[in-house]
């Protein structure tokens, strides 16, 4: 039914290779992702998925290789910056403030956009207030979106798990970002707090033009919801395409399932 | 003449355009639509159907939650003589066939992707289906389906139209007559097809009145709307009586949020079922086991006064200069606090019906100072035929016939109403119709009761569920299967009870643990359990289960009548009856027939003296797939007890 239009590269990885020490977590992985995609990173456990986007958001320096986005060619981002060019992103183990209600954690990702000084937001004066009206205003949209309106003033502590991974989206949506990094957004749910979560992805990708880069090592979603996929086994890329070609890909089906001797 | 319900919104929009008529909270925030604007929002529509080519007399399906352009739409319908069929929004696609091609639909607004999804799924049985609107066009954008368009678009051309032809709307109005049908409602029914009850304006604004005077409802209310509007009492409470009276009704923000925003509004007219009030309650003492001893000692001690005290004093009667000084003190400390956390702070009225209330429930809510009364009535009667006046509540009626009723009790205990308020007919189905509204005016109300010497209506049971003992030591004892189900419901562990007993030789109970009120005592209990089915046959659930039975049997014993209707023997289900898998209605109620044919190996196991027996059974998803879930569910024995004989 989708009739979503793809557009040009947005992001282009070349050559990375990244090693801690004499583990080489990545080696040589090329790959790109054009604007308004869903591209998904998938492999088994420890094959770099995470790193690698760990690469592209600037947490860790890449020992070679490159990476352009929006046409400028970085060899080392840095996180702040990669934020501000619009990428944001989810975590794995989840990264909130438990303590702090959904509210104030969606709220938090608002802080790069907030331009009144320290001061000024400390003492809500001046154009402080107006400002942080505006900035709620659009984090009530997200809780919309996202349909936690029961949970806005809960500690984010208290929420069940798929609840705070949607609290973790929300916080990533909240800085209107341009390309969405998603590191195992389903792990560990249920089946129905997965669907839930491929109809956000689905639904952010699609009212939104948000271009969308998972990592996910469930097979079923990944192959659903995505326009192309990565695989990565042991740090080196061995697919890359259409659901269908991957899954007929004879590498991928050896990582997947194994071979016989 | 004020006669049909658009001629009703003008009015208001006329008088006191800019005095508020819906609320709905919409990004954290209660944004309020004024009369005037409701009024403007129906014209816009109405035109827009109408160049769409909705015709008068035609009806209309209308599925969602509570949200203004959803009553507006049915406002709009009704402008044009058209008729709105509200539907329940939880029911699977299958199930909104059957209305659909019953009322030969070919209009349908619904609420958002949901609901659409729904529509296109059985749109190959449903052909004529040809216009669906959506108001929420969330997730809706890449659809490319015929006859699908949003709400906005409806409402964008309505406008152009009605600027083109500004008389169109009153014109419209104008033509319609209080004996023109209103609306039309399906009933849930426990057995086979839906049927379509066919109201007129005049039997709902009649009965809507009737209501609002017997309890001086004006203008200032606030009530919360939060049951689905298919539902008669939601749309009596939230349409027909927000329309008569001028009251503001508030639209939750999700399913989701309606504790919240019901402390946020504290609504001054409130109505729901007694599950409802149930589920408030039940949260309320699973918290309070939660919390500090001093607190939990502080709220027993006034909790247990107010049993004592509370309801005579909401009564009119005297209880006495200390008890008065004390529930003072508990008002400050534990009442009041209770009330505002409960959000019926403000509560001035608040009704219950649909089902028997227990009555331990009912008084507990009385108890803290809430005016909670009973109401009778049905879809049939559109609601208002008993109620109780505000000193004279009481659990076990349902009060005086209101305004304009009759009532008499037919010779096999069966109430029959006269009413201003009765349906016109079963859509389609004389013979129905036939069967339940006699040439003479009487509503067979299927109900057996009877009017007690204070001149309140008091209901026993279904006339045909009222059932005997066969055999055994009760031989011949009366049976009313709904009477015990009710008085176990009444623990908070308790969620849902089946009980047979008719023509066999003892009564039998199936039960249905309350998952979060069971698993919270199985916690403090440190008892480790899996999921629900496994925590339902933990031998000391089991125990716990047990011991709200012999409750019960100790209460039934005093009872000379209801004796013989003890609990002889008891099972914990494995599985929540669910509304989906056809064994609970729309509205809750639990279909006993169905469920014994599906769950027939249990009741041969409670019968047959077995301690446990093997079930499998399938279940649907709310997706509509369907799965199986098996369990070997234990059966126990419990204690009954020697009638009390009454004192000579």
């Amino acid at each position: 039914m989708t009739k979503k239009k793809i557009g040009d590269v947005i992001l282009d990885v070349k050559n990375i290779s990244l090693r801690f020490g004499g583990v080489k977590a990545l080696t040589d992985i090329s790959f790109n992702v054009k604007e308004h995609e869903i591209r998904a990173i998938i492999g088994p456990n420890g094959a770099g998925k995470s790193s690698m986007l760990n690469c592209i958001n600037g947490v860790y320096t890449p020992q070679e290789g490159s990476i352009t986005f929006r046409g400028k060619t970085f060899s080392h981002m840095n996180s702040r910056q990669v934020a501000e060019m619009g990428v944001a992103r989810t975590f794995q183990n989840l990264a909130l403030f438990k303590g702090m209600s959904v509210i104030d954690n969606i709220m938090s990702g608002r802080n790069l956009r907030i331009k009144s000084n320290l001061f000024l937001q400390a003492l809500r004066i001046g154009p402080a207030q107006k400002e942080e009206e505006q900035h709620r205003e659009f984090v009530e949209h997200i809780i919309d979106f996202l349909e936690i309106q029961a949970f806005r003033k809960t500690p984010v502590g208290q929420l069940p798990y798929g609840l705070q991974k949607r609290v973790d989206l929300g916080r990533a949506l909240a800085m209107e970002p341009q390309v969405l990094l998603l590191d195992e957004p389903m792990a560990g749910m249920n089946l129905e707090e997965k669907q839930d979560m491929c109809r956000f992805v689905l639904d952010i990708n699609d009212e939104f033009g948000t271009t969308v880069v998972l990592i996910e090592h469930d097979m079923g979603v990944v192959m659903d919801i995505s326009d192309r996929v990565v695989v990565l086994d042991y740090g080196k890329k061995i697919g890359d395409g259409t659901p269908d070609e991957v899954r007929n890909n004879e590498d991928v089906i050896r990582a997947y399932l194994g071979t016989s001797h | 003449m004020l006669t049909t319900f658009p001629r009703l919104l003008l009015d208001h929009a006329a008088r006191r355009g800019q005095a508020p008529a819906m609320r709905e909270k919409e990004y954290g925030i209660w944004q309020t639509r004024s009369w005037a604007d409701i009024a403007r929002m129906a014209e816009h529509i109405a035109c827009g159907l109408h160049q769409a080519g909705l015709h008068r007399g035609e009806h209309m399906v209308i599925i969602g939650a509570n949200r203004p352009r959803l009553y507006a739409t049915m406002l709009a319908a009704q402008s044009l003589g058209a008729i709105p069929v509200p539907l329940y929004q939880d029911a699977v696609a299958a199930e909104c066939v059957f209305p659909i091609n019953n009322a030969e639909v070919r209009f349908a607004l619904v609420e958002d992707q949901e609901q659409v999804d729904k529509m296109l799924e059985i749109r190959e049985s449903c052909p004529q289906l040809s216009h669906i609107y959506f108001d929420d066009p969330r997730g809706l954008r890449n659809y490319d389906e015929e006859g699908l368009a949003g709400l906005d678009e409806l409402i964008g051309a309505g406008e152009a139209f009605s600027k083109q032809h500004p008389d169109f709307y009153k014109d419209e109005i104008e033509k319609a007559q209080a004996g023109d049908v209103a609306a039309m409602f399906f009933t849930s029914g426990t057995t086979g097809n839906p049927k379509g009850v066919v109201h007129t304006h005049n039997s709902l604004i009649d009965r809507a009145r009737a209501g609002a005077e017997f309890d001086r409802l004006s203008g200032d209310e606030d009530v919360l709307a939060y049951l689905p509007p298919a539902w008669i009492g939601q749309n009596i409470f939230s349409y027909a009586q927000w329309l008569v009276c001028g009251y503001t009704v508030n639209c939750p923000e999700s399913s989701g949020t309606v504790n919240i925003d019901l402390k946020e509004v504290g609504p001054t007219y409130y109505f729901a079922p007694p599950r409802v009030f149930e589920g408030l309650l039940t949260s309320v003492m699973i918290r309070m086991e939660d919390a500090g001893s001093i607190k939990r000692k502080m709220f027993h001690y006034f909790m247990d006064l107010a049993k004592k005290v509370g309801p005579d004093r909401l009564d009119g009667k005297s209880i006495g200069g200390s008890n008065a000084l004390l529930y003072w003190l508990g008002n400050l400390l534990v009442y009041g606090p209770l009330r505002n956390n409960l959000g019926m702070n403000r509560v001035r009225v608040a009704y219950t019906a649909g089902e028997a209330i227990g009555p331990d429930l009912f008084s507990f809510y009385r108890s803290i100072g809430i005016n909670l009364k009973q109401l009778y009535g049905s879809t049939e009667t559109a609601v208002f035929v008993c109620l109780q006046p505000d000193h004279e509540a009481r659990a076990d009626t349902v009060g005086v016939p209101c305004q304009g009723v009759e009532i008499k009790v037919a010779d096999n205990g069966e109430i029959l109403v006269k009413s201003p308020g009765l349906l016109k007919e079963y859509y389609k189905n004389p013979k129905a119709t036939e069967e339940v509204l006699t040439a003479d005016g009487w509503y067979h109300t299927s109900d057996a009761g009877f009017i007690d010497s204070h001149g309140h209506l008091k209901i026993i049971d279904r006339v045909k569920d009222v059932g005997r003992i066969h055999g055994g030591a009760n031989d011949g004892a009366m049976f009313a299967p709904k009477y015990v189900e009710n008085k176990l419901k009444f623990f908070p562990q308790i969620k849902e009870v089946v009980a047979y007993g008719d023509q066999r030789e003892k009564v039998c109970v199936m039960i249905n643990i309350d998952f979060d009120a069971v698993g919270n005592w199985a916690e403090r209990q440190n008892l480790p359990y899996a999921g629900y089915t496994d925590l339902a046959q933990k031998p000391e659930v089991y125990q716990l289960i047990r011991e709200c039975v012999e409750k019960v049997n100790a209460d039934l014993a005093e009872d000379a009548l209801l004796a013989g209707s003890q609990i002889s023997r008891f099972l914990v289900l494995h599985k929540e009856l669910d509304a989906d898998d056809g064994e609970l209605t729309r509205t809750n109620k639990v279909r006993r027939g169905f469920i014994a044919e599906k769950y027939q190996p249990l009741i041969d196991g409670l019968y047959g003296g077995k301690t446990e027996q093997f079930i499998e059974t399938v279940v649907k998803f709310e997706d509509g797939r369907t799965g199986k879930v098996s369990a070997t569910l234990k059966i126990m024995d419990a204690k009954t007890f020697a009638p009390v004989k009454a004192a000579a």
